[in-house]
């Protein structure tokens, strides 16, 4: 059977991890490689590297540490952050990449999922929304959940993944950072829309939150999570073990 | 030496790496002549089988891999390079491919019932089926990661080893020294290394 999914998502400025990391054992807690293998030897599924920077020299970097990770970790590697073309595609891909998470890129240009999905393959091709509610409707965020872009929610994700998107990353603004526990609501809702796997991220504060995720809503493939993790306020290899004895199938 | 074959699909940066990692001789080609220089071959590949096997055969690579075949070089198809082995896929419309191992490529979709998420992708538990030289790491139950929408039907005889997914999935093949992997073994951690360990280490005296 296909296990549940638990990937840690990491922050990557200036060719370092942001967002304060907390590990013993580690000689330099914001290096990359070193986190990536860090999490890789104990128990992540997936990895998500969002890349924050903005200049375009930053972002050269930002494919040189993508490399040098992709040459010595070998799980499953998704990128997102400044997606915007096929050439943002093409340059993390040939990097290492194995997924690739369109966010504002696929806002601004509703032809990039399909166009990606055309060129690389649907299971390339990862969307990422920001959702929050507003007025009792779910809407869709843009520039990382600051701007609202007055779009339903659950009919933009359906029109995406019905243009190509392999992966739907769901994070929700309402729970995210409050850590309480994921959106069962929202997720819920979007498990029924779509029919390709649906990542949850935002909310998570323990990893009892993680088992009712999975039992709540047993569609979702995977859930993310960055602090946490980081903290060490969750251990992935015991969070797993936990998941198991509730008798969810996971990796150990 | 180790010749990923390289004919414009995909990106081969991980199965590079991987493949140094259990410190083979690999390179990325697509040059005819090095590939007939190799011990063993890969078959890469990600995306459409139509447009695979086309590129496969305007490179003419599609040749030197019969050949080598027959002069019993091993060669190992992975993902879409495994599919691209069979006789025939129906991913948009018909396609033959190589013929190496009897077989079609299907839909799952309509195989597994619905409310299975297409692609099948994740880590996926093997089930070993028959032994095979690039399974002598492997016992039974280890995850791997999938990623695909279509698989392989194929006989009994052709397949040693499979995963759970609606139906059983074809997950390895072999026909004589024709191996296939569905999964990604670069990207499978310690379990997918030991795979590409043992393919390399075929015909290694022990």
């Amino acid at each position: 059977m296909i296990t549940k999914r638990i990937i840690p998502c990491l922050d990557v400025k200036d060719g370092r991890v942001v967002k304060g990391v907390n590990f013993k054992n580690l000689n330099d807690v914001s290096s990359p490689v070193e986190l990536a293998k860090y999490y890789s030897d104990n128990g992540a599924d997936e990895l998500v590297f969002y890349d924050i920077t903005a200049s375009f020299e930053e972002r050269r970097l930002f494919t040189d540490i993508l490399r040098e990770v992709a040459s010595k970790i070998f799980i499953p590697l998704t990128v997102g952050g400044g997606i915007n073309t096929l050439d943002d595609f093409e340059r993390v891909l040939t990097s290492g990449a194995d997924k690739v998470s369109v966010n504002s890129g696929a806002i601004r240009n509703p032809s990039l999922v399909g166009e990606a999905a055309k060129k690389y393959g649907d299971q390339c091709v990862v969307l990422s929304a920001d959702v929050k509610r507003v007025g009792g409707k779910f809407h869709v965020f843009a520039k990382g959940g600051r701007e609202d872009t007055g779009i339903e929610a659950i009919s933009w994700i359906k029109r995406c993944v019905d243009s190509g998107a392999g992966e739907v990353v769901v994070n929700s603004i309402d729970t995210d950072g409050v850590k309480r526990g994921f959106d069962l609501e929202m997720l819920s809702a979007v498990c029924e829309a779509v029919n390709v796997p649906v990542i949850a991220s935002g909310g998570a504060g323990s990893s009892a939150d993680f088992t009712k995720l999975f039992k709540t809503v047993p569609k979702i493939s995977a859930g993310l999570a960055a602090s946490i993790f980081h903290f060490g306020e969750v251990e992935i290899n015991a969070l797993k073990r936990e998941l198991a004895e509730n008798g969810i199938t996971v990796r150990i | 030496m180790i010749a990923i074959i390289d004919y414009g699909v995909g990106n081969l940066f991980s199965l590079k790496s991987s493949l140094s990692a259990v410190g083979a001789d690999a390179v990325v080609t697509g040059d005819a002549r090095v590939i007939e220089s190799a011990d063993k071959l890969i078959l890469p590949g990600v995306g459409a089988f139509g447009d695979a096997i086309d590129k496969l055969r305007k490179s003419g690579l599609d040749e030197i891999i019969y050949k080598k075949v027959e002069n019993g070089t091993p060669l190992m198809g992975i993902c879409l390079g495994m599919q691209l082995l069979f006789d025939k896929s129906y991913e948009y419309g018909e396609h033959m491919g190589l013929g190496l191992i009897h077989g079609d490529i299907i839909s799952l979709k309509k195989e597994i019932p619905s409310e299975l998420d297409v692609p099948h992708m994740g880590w996926n538990a093997l089930s070993v089926k028959k032994e095979s030289p690039i399974l002598k790491y492997v016992k039974g139950g280890e995850h791997v990661y999938f990623v695909h929408s279509f698989f392989a039907r194929v006989s009994q005889d052709y397949t040693t080893a499979s995963a759970e997914y609606g139906v059983d999935v074809t997950a390895c093949v072999q026909n004589k020294n024709v191996y296939g992997c569905q999964f990604h073994p670069e990207k499978s951690g310690e379990v997918g290394l030991s795979i590409l360990r043992a393919f390399c280490e075929l015909g290694d005296t022990e």
